[in-house]
């Protein structure tokens, strides 16, 4: 059910890589004489034949349709079922709907917010310095790609749980972390960390060191370098990152569900909530709240397609400033 | 503010960018590092400017040491080979960024931007990003942005090396009238020595890490200290030679005395040595004459002040460059695949390369 509110993290981190290669120079102007008759080659040899261009777009139509756009619709369609106003009641009358829905309002922002400053530290550090055991950080920053969340949120029980290394000692200080809200922004920001690093390397990498450099020899001091140089040339890579960051906290289930305890009306988030709507055959319900998750990530999808033009265009504008 | 740099060694890894540099710079100079890529010439003017830190060895200007101090408290303008301005910021405020960062007022940071455009020809130019100034204004924004905070010393890299031959010309013949105006000390890097001979009153040529000459371009170019730094400032012909009781003689140059060697011969002795012999240096002749070698005419270029004529030493087979007068040209009527004399008026050549 998690996929439908986020895309998959591979699928992710595709895209953002796109968007790297697309600042890369075109190699269309050098061989500019030769391009027409190359242009001409390559569309004779596209076009040939008509049938099988027309059956792969009508396959991919199809696919994007049963996969994607019927599911979306049927979401809605499914929320509003008994009408507008028991739509709105779903959302607002019940009591532990409305908990989950604040939850997340305060989860999503602050695993963002940490995963900022990290991702920021983690990318400036990685892209400037070379030091020892910068790839194993790299590697790192990716492993939470590749990890299932349901096993990092079970290496947080066996870390804080009572079972677990940390669990005895908290439970000794009165401190709660497994079973309430620490756990479950933890587990969302273990989940989510890398999208604002990942971002922002290759764009560091890019852009270079001379802007800070020159800022130096000028007098600045690193927090006026990092706030007038810096910034400014990496603010559309870090919105970006940060939008994605978001979509992804707000939907995490996978981690969640293990840390969280899933108790209602306490630690239940917002999927864990559609989760338990549908387990107790109140799907209409459950699909009002799946409704509001779509919405943000249709949001989310159109900032994003914003946002990746104007990485490109402030990439272009540098290519030429050099 | 006179510039010292005393004894300075900078390694890499296992590769030594700087192996005991000491130079001075005096104050209100404008000095050019000259050198082939590899030489050290960039490392020096970052160390000068705190970008590198020296493994051993001083900096100071003025008597203070600075060896320690960070780049931003140096009072140094540095202006990056390729400019380095902030993108995203316009003309006005690259040139003030320094000015703000030093909390002054709007209103005094509008009259010394203004102020310095002025001064770099940029007027009305405040409100363009760098992405849409030519080579030439990014590279007049850099320095006016350098030069913002008023500097003590100013440091260019490779200040022309981004620039076609035209523009190139133009700044270099500005930038020796605007260091009159501004009276700041100067060092600048460049690996092309017309570039350094044109615009600097000092020069220091540099190779792997050491200082090989330094001076006035007229010292350098009329008295240089080694083979390096003659082969390093142009075109040079190197013969074959042996000293003949204290005389250079070019090998296979019919008999008889030859050209007054540039400097006395310091050892005694006979020997061989190569002979460098600028193109200028060398004439031409119709017949045989004491010292004067045979050669065969390649090519012809006479599109230019001086005729360039290309020859062939045709016993060793070596090119030979001569660059002759227009007049002198026209005298001669010389003509491709004829065979001449070629007759050197002043030879060099360098007592490290002599071997008995």
């Amino acid at each position: 059910m998690e996929t439908r509110f986020a895309p998959p993290p591979k699928k992710e981190r595709a895209m953002a890589a796109s968007g790297a290669t697309l600042e890369s120079p075109k190699p269309v102007d050098p061989a500019a004489p030769n391009a027409p008759a190359a242009v001409g080659k390559l569309r004779r040899g596209q076009q040939d034949p008509t049938w099988v261009r027309t059956t792969l777009i009508l396959l991919a139509v199809a696919f994007m349709g049963i996969l994607v756009v019927l599911p979306v619709v049927n979401v809605f369609v499914q929320a509003f079922a008994n009408g507008p106003e028991a739509y709105w009641r779903y959302l607002t009358q019940d009591p532990e709907t409305r908990h989950a829905v604040m939850l997340t309002l305060f989860i999503a922002p602050a695993a963002v917010a940490m995963n900022t400053v990290f991702g920021v530290a983690a990318a400036w550090a990685i892209a400037r310095f070379e030091f020892r055991g910068r790839t194993l950080l790299i590697t790192l920053i990716d492993l939470p790609f590749s990890v299932s969340p349901v096993v990092a949120g079970l290496a947080f029980v066996l870390w804080f749980g009572m079972q677990g290394f940390l669990g005895p000692q908290l439970r000794e200080w009165d401190i709660k972390i497994l079973f309430s809200w620490p756990a479950i922004l933890l587990a969302t920001s273990f989940v989510t960390f890398p999208f604002v690093a990942r971002e922002l390397i290759p764009l560091l990498e890019e852009i270079g060191p001379d802007e800070e450099l020159a800022a130096v020899t000028l007098g600045a001091k690193p927090w006026q370098i990092f706030w007038y140089v810096t910034l400014p040339n990496i603010k559309w890579g870090l919105l970006y990152g940060i939008i994605l960051c978001n979509a992804r906290a707000m939907g995490e289930f996978g981690a969640v569900y293990v840390v969280s305890g899933r108790i209602a009306g306490q630690t239940d988030t917002m999927p864990l909530r559609i989760d338990k709507l549908f387990q107790e055959y109140n799907s209409p319900a459950s699909f009002a709240v799946a409704s509001v998750l779509t919405l943000l990530a249709l949001v989310t999808l159109a900032v994003k397609t914003y946002l990746e033009r104007k990485v490109i265009e402030s990439a272009e504008t540098k290519k030429e400033a050099v | 503010m006179s510039v010292v740099v005393e004894n300075v060694v900078k390694r890499f890894g296992s590769f030594t960018a700087l192996d005991g540099v000491s130079v001075t710079v005096p104050t209100g100079s404008l000095c050019a590092l000259l050198g082939p890529s590899g030489s050290g010439k960039t490392t020096l003017l970052r160390i000068l400017a705190g970008l590198e830190h020296p493994d051993s060895g001083s900096v100071s200007t003025h008597g203070n040491d600075l060896t320690k101090t960070n780049a931003r408290d140096r009072d140094m303008g540095f202006v990056f080979q390729h400019y380095a301005l902030f993108r995203h910021m316009t003309v006005f405020d690259n040139v003030g960024f320094p000015l703000k960062i030093r909390g002054w007022s709007k209103a005094k940071i509008n009259d010394r931007v203004q102020e310095l455009l002025h001064l770099v020809r940029l007027d009305g130019l405040e409100r363009r990003l760098p992405a849409n100034l030519s080579g030439g204004q990014r590279q007049r924004v850099a320095l006016a942005r350098a030069l913002a905070a008023e500097p003590k010393v100013l440091l260019l890299d490779e200040p022309f090396g981004a620039l076609d031959a035209k523009v190139r010309q133009e700044l270099r013949t500005w930038l020796r009238r605007f260091h009159k105006e501004i009276a700041v000390t100067t060092i600048l890097v460049t690996h092309d020595q017309e570039e350094a001979f044109e615009v600097a009153d000092e020069v220091v040529v540099m190779r792997q890490g050491r200082i090989e000459q330094s001076g006035s371009p007229q010292q350098i170019f009329d008295h240089p200290a080694s083979a390096f730094v003659m082969d390093f400032l142009g075109h040079v012909n190197v013969f074959h030679g042996r000293l003949d009781h204290g005389s250079p003689r070019l090998h296979g140059a019919t008999h008889g005395s030859t050209a007054a060697a540039e400097r006395p011969v310091s050892v005694a002795g006979e020997g061989t040595t190569p002979l460098y012999v600028r193109p200028h240096e060398l004439d031409i002749e119709r017949h045989s004459s004491d010292g004067s070698l045979a050669a065969r005419i390649l090519h012809i270029n006479p599109a230019g002040p001086l005729v360039r004529v290309q020859l062939i030493d045709e016993r060793t087979a070596k090119p030979i460059m001569v660059e002759l007068s227009r007049e002198r040209f026209a005298e001669l009527v010389l003509l491709p695949e004829e065979t001449v004399f070629v007759q050197p008026r002043q030879v060099r050549y360098f007592t490290a390369d002599y071997s008995i």
